[in-house]
């Protein structure tokens, strides 16, 4: 059995006035996450901290913070992964407005879902699908909307660019639908003009943080950057259309 | 008196996990102005963990199942308590809601040619659970949300419903409550409410249930008037996890049983085979070799098998209290659970099959479930009472009030399968939808509200704000918890439901006078405060029904009475308000039509 011991803990707290850090002593049991943590706080503490959370399994995504500036979900966050002397520091994610401690204000991602055109099957569609024409889309269905992709994405939180790019997480939503083999619909366009897939510069910052290890980039991103550049770029392409264009 | 904003809907759903997301979609298509009400953000209420899969006779694995083969089965496995319609209309309908599922989005996994995969699960006679991998909760509560943002919906997330609201036509007018993001207060002005508010796992200590299951649903419909049946019936999940502590209760798919799991003590003996009910034990493998041939033939892809399943397959009620007979007499693992072991199979396999909980021991307990056990026991996990609901519209007592999902009860009678529950969720999440938008349709305008009522609602919310004195609502859940696990756990007694129910009606009192510090931002102090009270009533509906049923059936096991009781299986236990008091009565299970009981009889119900 470990010896017990207290962990020091540094949580953000305050709302859109402005506020600060506040430090913690929090003792550590076996098998402890940060979320276990700040929800001792939370019971004896500071009853008003405010935090999401729902499932505590790493299933719902909610409870998104930076922890010690690394976007984590706390619930998967060992507490024994930090040092015994280390300070754990627990901030919002940084790229939404903040409601209040580690809360933040994400509604501006659910406004990107509804622009996506949802699933439009064909009208002959026979819905015998194999499973190794789905193994990508599932891929991409695992996604638990942590939001943690579009926190690190610096499109979004260097640039404020969330007027022009959805972010990693639509695009893979959208590709999850491109890729969907009953699927009739194309949303190249959109993905070229709104959702501004050519701001995406291939970092992989979005890959790295994913909790769900989905290759947002590699698998979701770049095959659509192909798709929208054969469609909208590509010289030989735009003329063979043209021409089959006028032979209608 | 503080300001409130005021929507107007012909229909407002609270709660939007798997069955409000399916009602609100469905009285949208009927052109009607729906809002759902989130408590918290639109896509992880509880239906995410849902693990296992989608209960639904399509055949497409074993050709062998039909709707008559699964309505048997969940009423055997209810233990005839179930509404039989319910259960009827369930079987029917689950196929076809989930093609409605893969046609909006969803994608689930194959056969090898082609047709939706189904898998073994608990209690049911063929493999009938279609599902993806280990996450099938998440697949169906995503599509329903793709869904639902394009079908006109107005959804209100981080937003709790205090009370319900009528006319002086006792008919429903209208709910109260409050957006956490800044405490700002609402007024839904509607003509029905479809409540769909999922279960009461945080009346327990250890349970599977994230914070948001509070008993809603089932304390603002009693407070309104509804019945409630069956509370007695609390699930415990065989299969929580026990170390660490941290994620004590967590949940621990029945899939990994269904894939082949095994349940063994600390003595390494296969204990299963002892707990099965006599009249059973046919439906299982006769012995180890006969359930290896089973696996064998699952892990070969083989669709059909004739093997009969492992012993591990049995109820949930059963696996459960085997588990604990088995921990309290000794012969539990190190931390008071038993082992569940897939490791024997290929590594790869389990982690295509099981994913999130290879994922989840390896993060969580530094356990790589492809080379050892795991350690589970108990869980709290489901409610199987509820609301009194019909089976045809799901509407509740009260006019206007309909209910759908884990916070209505009667569909899965005394135990319910594992799998039953996201069907039930779409079958019943449709019904009440269509039921919801049929009565709104009806009323030509929006029935009144009267301001002293509201006046009320904004008092009782504020009150704990305002209050110098009195417990912190974290202590009183704390001791909440005290009394239901030790008074109303899985096995019962008179004496300790007496006791824990004088504990209660103390606890009632504490909680009129819970204060909590800080303001209406986002506070989840404040947030508990109401809770507490939904969860009282929860609790003592529990307490109560558990004393009144003097028997043991499904989930509901009393030490004192430990045989099941012919009579006692033909009545629901029902709870009504009553002024300020719970009153329990016992009323006749609805009659079951001839044909359906001779489907009872028959061993083999096969497809028709």
């Amino acid at each position: 059995m470990p010896e017990p011991y207290n962990a020091k803990i540094k949580v953000y707290r305050g709302d859109a006035n402005g506020g600060g850090y506040k430090d913690y002593s929090v003792p550590v049991v076996e098998g402890m996450v940060v979320l276990d943590a700040i929800h001792y706080i939370q019971r004896e503490l500071e009853p008003d901290l405010a935090v999401r959370w729902n499932c505590k399994a790493a299933k719902c995504g909610s409870c998104s913070a930076e922890v010690n500036g690394r976007p984590s979900l706390m619930c998967k966050t060992r507490m024994e992964g930090f040092a015994r002397d280390q300070e754990i520091v627990v901030q919002p994610i940084q790229s939404f407005p903040i409601i209040k401690d580690l809360v933040t204000d994400v509604s501006w991602n659910y406004e990107q879902n509804k622009r996506i055109q949802p699933l439009t099957p064909g009208k002959d569609a026979d819905w015998v699908i194999y499973q190794e024409d789905i193994d990508r889309v599932q891929e991409f269905r695992k996604c638990i909307e942590c939001f943690l992709c579009q926190n690190v994405c610096h499109v979004l939180r260097d640039h404020n660019c969330k007027h022009a790019f959805s972010g990693p997480r639509f695009m893979i939503r959208a590709a999850s639908l491109e890729m969907h083999p009953m699927d009739d619909a194309d949303r190249l366009k959109f993905l070229h003009e709104e959702g501004g897939i050519g701001y995406c510069n291939i970092t992989k910052c979005c890959t790295e943080v994913c909790p769900e290890e989905i290759r947002i980039t590699d698998n979701g991103i770049i095959p659509m950057k192909e798709r929208v550049v054969d469609e909208y770029y590509d010289p030989i392409a735009r003329f063979l259309k043209r021409i089959f264009a006028k032979k209608k | 008196m503080s300001n409130y904003e005021t929507k107007e809907h012909d229909v407002v759903v609270i709660g939007a996990g798997g069955a409000g997301l399916r009602a609100a979609i469905e009285a949208a298509s009927k052109g009607l102005s729906v809002g759902l009400v989130c408590k918290s953000l639109l896509g992880k209420a509880h239906t995410v963990m849902a693990e296992g899969g989608i209960a639904a006779a399509m055949a497409t694995v074993d050709s062998r199942d039909g709707w008559q083969t699964h309505f048997r089965d969940t009423m055997i496995g209810g233990k005839y308590l179930n509404n039989w319609r319910m259960a009827q209309i369930h079987a029917m309908e689950a196929p076809e809601c989930v093609i409605e599922l893969e046609r909006w989005g969803a994608v689930f996994d194959r056969t090898d040619d082609g047709k939706i995969l189904q898998r073994a699960f608990g209690g049911h006679t063929y493999k009938r659970l279609v599902h993806v991998g280990d996450r099938t909760g998440l697949e169906l509560i995503r599509t329903l949300q793709d869904k639902g943002v394009h079908s006109g919906i107005d959804v209100y997330m981080e937003c709790t419903i205090s009370r319900l609201l009528k006319d002086d036509d006792d008919k429903i007018a209208g709910a109260f409550g409050y957006f956490r993001e800044d405490g700002r207060y609402i007024l839904f002005r509607t003509k029905a409410i479809v409540l769909a508010t999922g279960g009461v796992g945080r009346s327990f200590p250890v349970t599977s249930n994230s914070w948001e299951y509070t008993a809603d649903g089932s304390s603002l419909a009693y407070a309104s008037g509804a019945d409630l049946i069956d509370m007695e019936f609390v699930q415990f999940h065989p299969t929580g996890m026990v170390w660490p502590p941290g994620v004590r209760g967590l949940l621990v798919t029945e899939a990994v049983r269904g894939e082949g799991g095994r349940l063994t003590n600390k003595n390494g003996e296969r204990f299963m085979w002892k707990y099965l009910p006599e009249a059973l034990k046919d439906d299982y493998a006769a012995d180890v070799k006969e359930a290896d041939a089973w696996v064998h033939d699952t892990l070969s892809g083989k669709l059909k098998t004739d093997y009969r399943r492992p012993p591990e397959l049995s109820t949930r009620d059963n696996v459960a209290r085997a588990i604990y007979t088995e921990v309290t007499q000794g012969r539990g693992s190190e931390h008071d659970g038993v082992y569940l072991d897939i490791s024997y199979q290929p590594s790869s396999r389990v982690k295509k099959k099981l994913p999130s909980m290879y994922h989840q021991f390896k993060d969580l307990a530094d356990v790589d479930i492809t080379r050892g056990p795991m350690e589970v026991g108990p869980t709290m996990h489901y409610m199987m009472g509820g609301i009194r609901v019909d089976a045809d519209t799901a509407e509740t007592k009260v006019k206007g009030l309909f209910a759908a999902g884990e916070c209505a009860g009667g569909m899965h009678g005394a135990n319910r399968l594992g799998g039953n529950s996201l069907s039930d969720l779409i079958v019943f999440g449709r019904r009440s939808g269509r039921g919801a938008a049929a009565y709104a349709s009806n009323l030509t305008s929006l029935p009144k509200i009267s301001e002293s009522e509201i006046k009320e609602a904004i008092e009782e919310l504020e009150a704990p704000l305002t209050r110098t004195e009195g417990l912190n609502p974290y202590q009183l859940q704390q001791r909440m918890h005290e009394i239901t696990s030790t008074c109303f756990g899985i096995f019962r007694q008179e004496a300790d439901l007496k006791k824990g129910l004088d504990l209660m009606e103390d606890l009632k009192e504490q909680i009129k006078t819970v204060r909590c510090s800080g303001g209406k931002l986002y506070n989840p102090a404040w947030h508990l405060c109401r809770d507490l009270k939904n969860l009282a009533i929860a609790a003592e509906a529990i307490g109560r029904s558990a004393l009144s049923r003097k028997e043991s059936r499904g989930a509901h096991s009393r030490l004192d009475f430990p045989d099941t009781d012919e009579d006692q299986g033909h009545e629901n236990t029902s709870i009504k308000k009553d002024g300020d008091r719970m009153q329990v009565s016992k009323t006749p299970l609805p009659e079951m039509p001839a044909e359906l009981k001779d489907l009872l009889k028959k061993k083999e119900a096969t497809h028709a």
